[in-house]
């Protein structure tokens, strides 16, 4: 396959060359240009190629693993329906190794060397914004599955695409109502120090303010630290909730930690189920978060009110009621974010059928197609719950969920709609040119 | 033929070489080659060091890092014109290298790498404290507008593949050169025998301070480059990780030659990149090939090919 | 918090942080003081420590302590057994060269590390303390009433972090001993010494080789077994414990075992008291810095001896 390719490659590249004087933007344009006439030559039955850029190894692995269960099994779907404008789905996996020089490089593997149509997939931020430039200037779509505000903060450009996953800014905002009428005025947030953290501080002291509340005080954790105890004692007496939201495999320490610390007498606490992602809620030493409150992007066990399409999307990823693994009851899925692969990948089937996609020369129209998706209602494609798109910020907002722990099960108390967590557009990606 | 001139045609050839793969390679194989460039201008610097010098910094992360910073912070956020922010970038790398250097080179071997591999840590924390302005782990992008010189767009494949190449070839050069000098010669000595060095009257500690700031500076180039030419700056870069690469790099294609850190980076780039092709446990193919190597190629595969076929390799 | 209750119960983090890491910086100071290669493998044996603690727990079953005690005799057990069969595989055949040691330890590293990733996942697990009851503690303050006793908000620690403590120490008393009473002990301190004049003398130098490696990995899985209940089984632990065993070490005073022991309360017991006036990542950015201007004015470590 690679062979013919290159060989197509050398020639065009050869000629362009000569015949243009070896112009700088030429030659650049010749270097996009092999990949596309390969694509052409081939069949229109040719199975469309969609990139996965994976967490397999790194930090992010454990997410990596159930970013790829999902997207096989909506990829299974989709061909199941009879693929894209009738051509299957190929998914192409390649490992970042969750680092954003690898990641940039999988992207120009992808463009360049699998001629995949889009790349898709990416959770971790810094992976996000390492391999987006080169997605803009490898005009290779890229939808990312990673809640980050990157997207929509106007640092990336036209070609990447959050439309399956609300942005961290956006899921902050809709809290606030919440813990500010229900938990306690007066808020101790917990934080990993590094961005991701950093937009939890600054959104929620400001979306809290505006609610009557204030933060008394703000704990920012070192990366890579594996102890917590230490850090507690910083939580001010005063302090109604505690907000915290951790990640990386220190997590359970730090739930755990924190339920030592307080023993029998604790504040509320409200968290972002990232503190518990893939992690058993019934793990020992985390009795104490009975009756605590946690955000979760999708909740993790079975509600009473289950949608039908909830459920077939839970049995198709292979978890079962309780959000672990149907194989094995001890392996917990990051069921609150892994549905973002399904409906990105829907989108992506919804934006190059309604872009009549035929190959890559067509990336640009797909692009314009899902620009212009607004309303998706929830069902199959959508399981999360209905999704709003802004085309111009490139960023999605859903519903999200607060769940308290009730009998050691995630109990949704209190559904944030697409309203509560709107805010004002900070760019117009639509105005850049392709 | 002397030697002298023998390697001189091999530097002039491998730049010769470089030149021409980007007309015959393929457009993908030819994006890995610029970042392979780039790389490896950060392995040579750490091989003057290493590999010359027999300094072991476990902490040159900091000097690429710095040079990425001062590049991308000052483009970013200063606006400067890329010409000028790219050498605040390598000024900043180093100065850096001069405050280690004045403290670290107290110390000798093992506790010559923990002094350093520590800084590096202070400097990767350093990055996350002020995440208001470098946002810390996550990084920013330097937007493709800001990333040309005199109209010359680093962003398309041609601009990104001759400026990695410019910059590579410069480096290259100004090593091969470096080495040959008395004073490229006196830090192999001290390398092999740094106390009848100084007997001989030498000041030793002030070559080894010299050679570390040359060395951060090349790190430096390096990483303003990278930033340029790839368009993000992320904490990640400053981690221990990547003080460790170069490390590998250098080994792997031979410490103490010119040509060994491009062949070390090479290699390991394409390693990866095939083995990662056809098995999900590529990083078991990779450790299994780095104990191989280290069994059958002693001195790396520079090492190895001066051994067998090019006596006189520099 | 108040400021008293507050530093004491840094110091008691800090002490729980010093006993894992006295353990594996011991493990990685005798391979080090007597083999002379850097092992960038270490912190990966550690992890194996704590990986191998979950499958053994998961598969005895029943109460925690019994699993508890099955992985504490075997999970060193195993691990040493690795690493002696890898030094006599791998390292015995580099000559123990410190260069290509390093290359050759890294490689491990990517094996040990891929092959972890591939049979235990990448899920941090948990393993149940044997027990784990919350101590409240008491602070004396003399107030308005005369000297009295209160119980700070928050102010506690486990019954398991204090057991921790209590382990590490015995280790470390049956570490001596078999240094200094045994002839295992005599063989390795000569080696050390000069291995050379230790093989003229009879000494199998490299068996010993094979013994300090596998003692040096076993003691990194002791200290991981012992640190599981408190944090989880990851295949990245291995990463951190690395790099602060070898700094240990080498602040210690390379070769020197009470150099090791004194460092690591040092850096254990700082990162925990620095914490307490500075806002975290602060704290670790001056407990950092300050660690390594203690080598930059003692080259040669707290009790090492001038330079060789």
């Amino acid at each position: 396959m690679s062979n013919g390719t290159s060989k197509t490659s050398k020639i065009s590249r050869r000629s362009a060359l000569l015949g243009m004087g070896a112009g700088a933007g030429a030659l650049a344009a010749a270097g996009v240009l092999p990949g596309t006439m390969g694509f052409a030559q081939a069949q229109s039955s040719a199975p469309i190629k969609i990139g996965f850029q994976k967490h397999a190894t790194g930090i992010g692995a454990a997410y990596g693993r159930w970013y790829g269960a999902t997207t096989d099994a909506a990829v299974k779907r989709i061909n199941d329906a009879g693929g894209i404008n009738g051509r299957p789905v190929e998914v192409v996996v390649e490992d970042d190794g969750t680092d954003p020089g690898r990641g940039a490089e999988v992207l120009e593997k992808f463009a360049n060397q699998h001629n995949c149509d889009v790349a898709f997939g990416t959770l971790f931020s810094h992976v996000v914004i390492g391999s987006a430039p080169r997605a803009g200037e490898l005009k290779l779509p890229y939808f990312v599955v990673s809640e980050g505000h990157h997207v929509a903060s106007g640092m990336l450009n036209r070609y990447t695409l959050q439309p399956g996953i609300t942005d961290v800014k956006s899921q902050v905002i809709s809290m606030a109502p919440f813990v500010a009428n229900n938990l306690g005025k007066k808020v101790t947030m917990i934080y990993p120090d590094f961005a991701f953290g950093h937009d939890h501080r600054d959104f929620f002291s400001e979306a809290i303010a505006a609610q009557g509340g204030e933060v008394v005080a703000k704990i920012a954790i070192p990366p890579t630290e594996t102890s917590f105890t230490r850090y507690f004692p910083s939580i001010p007496r005063e302090t109604e909730v505690i907000y915290h939201v951790m990640v990386g495999p220190a997590v359970l320490t730090f739930v755990k930690e924190l339920g030592e610390f307080f023993g029998p007498n604790r504040p509320e606490l409200f968290g972002f189920i990232d503190s518990l992602e893939a992690v058993d809620i019934k793990s020992s030493g985390l009795e104490f978060l009975e009756g605590t409150y946690f955000w979760e992007g999708m909740p993790r066990y079975a509600q009473a009110d289950q949608a039908d399409y909830e459920k077939d999307y839970r049995a198709a990823v292979g978890v079962d009621e309780n959000g672990a693994s149907i194989a094995d009851s001890k392996d917990v899925a990051t069921y609150a974010h892994m549905f973002g692969c399904w409906e990105t990948l829907n989108i992506i089937k919804a934006g190059m059928e309604s872009a009549d996609y035929q190959g890559p020369q067509d990336r640009a129209k797909l692009i314009e197609a899902v620009e212009a998706m607004t309303d998706m209602p929830a069902g199959a494609d959508h399981p999360q719950g209905a999704k709003r798109f802004n085309g111009k910020t490139h960023q999605t907002f859903g519903s999200q969920y607060i769940s308290k722990v009730t009998d050691g099960k995630l109990v949704v108390e209190h559904t944030a709609s697409i309203e509560d967590g709107l805010y004002e557009d900070e760019v117009d990606y639509t105005a850049q040119s392709f | 033929m002397t030697d002298n001139s023998k390697s001189n045609l091999m530097h002039i050839g491998v730049l010769v070489v470089l030149f021409a793969l980007f007309f015959i390679l393929p457009v993908y194989h030819a994006g890995n080659m610029s970042r392979i460039m780039v790389l490896a201008v950060y392995a040579m610097g750490f091989n003057l060091l290493f590999g010359y010098t027999g300094l072991l910094s476990l902490g040159h992360a900091m000097f690429f890092a710095a040079g990425m910073y001062g590049f991308g912070l000052t483009t970013n956020l200063g606006g400067l014109p890329v010409p000028l922010a790219f050498g605040f970038g390598v000024i900043c790398a180093g100065v850096l290298a001069l405050v280690v250097g004045f403290l670290a080179l107290r110390t000798i071997g093992v506790a010559f790498m923990i002094v350093t591999l520590m800084f590096a840590q202070t400097a990767y924390l350093v990055v996350l404290y002020f995440g208001t302005y470098t946002r810390g782990d996550e990084g920013f992008v330097i937007q493709q507008a800001q990333r040309s010189i005199a109209g010359i767009d680093l962003t398309s494949e041609t601009g990104r593949y001759f400026t990695a190449l410019l910059i590579f070839g410069i480096c290259f050069l100004l090593i091969a050169r470096l080495v040959q000098t008395p004073f490229g010669k006196t830090l192999v000595a001290i390398r092999e025998n740094e106390e009848r060095t100084r007997m001989l009257g030498y000041d030793s500690h002030r070559h080894k301070l010299k050679i570390l700031v040359i060395s951060g500076l090349f790190s430096g180039v390096a990483g303003a480059t990278y930033a340029l030419l790839f368009g993000y700056v992320g904490a990640t870069f400053a981690t221990v990780q990547y003080s460790i690469f170069p490390l590998v790099w250098v080994l792997l294609g031979g410490a103490g030659t010119t040509i060994g850190p491009l062949i070390g980076v090479f290699f390991m780039f394409y390693l990866i990149n095939i083995s990662s092709g056809f098995t999900d446990a590529y990083m078991l193919v990779v450790g299994v090939v780095l104990v191989l190597l280290t069994l059958f190629a002693p001195h790396g595969l520079a090492g190895l090919l001066r051994k067998k076929v090019l006596t006189w390799l520099p | 918090m108040d400021f008293g209750p507050h530093l004491m119960l840094a110091s008691l983090e800090g002490a729980v942080i010093s006993a894992i890491l006295v353990l594996t910086a011991m493990g990685l100071s005798i391979v080090f003081g007597v083999m002379r290669v850097v092992n960038v493998a270490h912190g990966e044996f550690y992890m194996l420590g704590a990986v191998l603690t979950w499958f053994i727990t998961s598969i005895v079953g029943g109460h925690p302590a019994i699993g508890f005690v099955a992985a504490i005799v075997v999970a060193p057990l195993l691990v040493g057994c690795l690493a002696a069969g890898a030094d006599r595989l791998i390292l015995k055949r580099v000559n123990y060269d410190p260069d290509r040691t390093i290359v050759a330890t890294i490689g491990m590293l990517y094996i040990i590390q891929q092959t972890t990733l591939m049979t235990f996942g990448p899920e941090a697990r948990p393993v149940e303390a044997p027990f784990n009851t919350r101590l409240s503690l008491p602070w004396f303050e003399w107030g308005e009433n005369g000297f009295a006793m209160i119980w700070p908000w928050g102010l506690s620690t486990t019954s398991y972090k204090l057991f921790v403590i209590a382990a590490a120490a015995m280790v470390l008393v049956a570490l001596w001993l078999v240094l200094t009473r045994t002839k295992v002990g005599l063989l390795m301190r000569a080696t050390q010494q000069d291995s050379e004049t230790a093989q003229a003398f009879g000494v199998p130098v490299g068996k010993v080789y094979s013994w300090v490696f596998g003692l040096g990995a076993g003691l990194a899985a002791l200290g991981a077994v012992l640190v599981v209940p408190i944090q989880q089984a990851h295949y990245l632990m291995g990463h951190d414990p690395l790099l602060l065993a070898f700094i240990v070490v080498i602040i210690g005073g390379l070769g020197s075992l009470p150099g090791t022991v004194i460092a690591a309360i040092l850096i254990g017991m700082s990162d925990g008291i620095i914490s307490v006036f500075f806002s975290p990542t602060l704290a670790k950015i001056i407990a950092t810095f300050l660690v390594a201007m203690v080598l930059v004015f003692r080259p040669q470590g707290l009790l090492g001896k001038i330079a060789r």
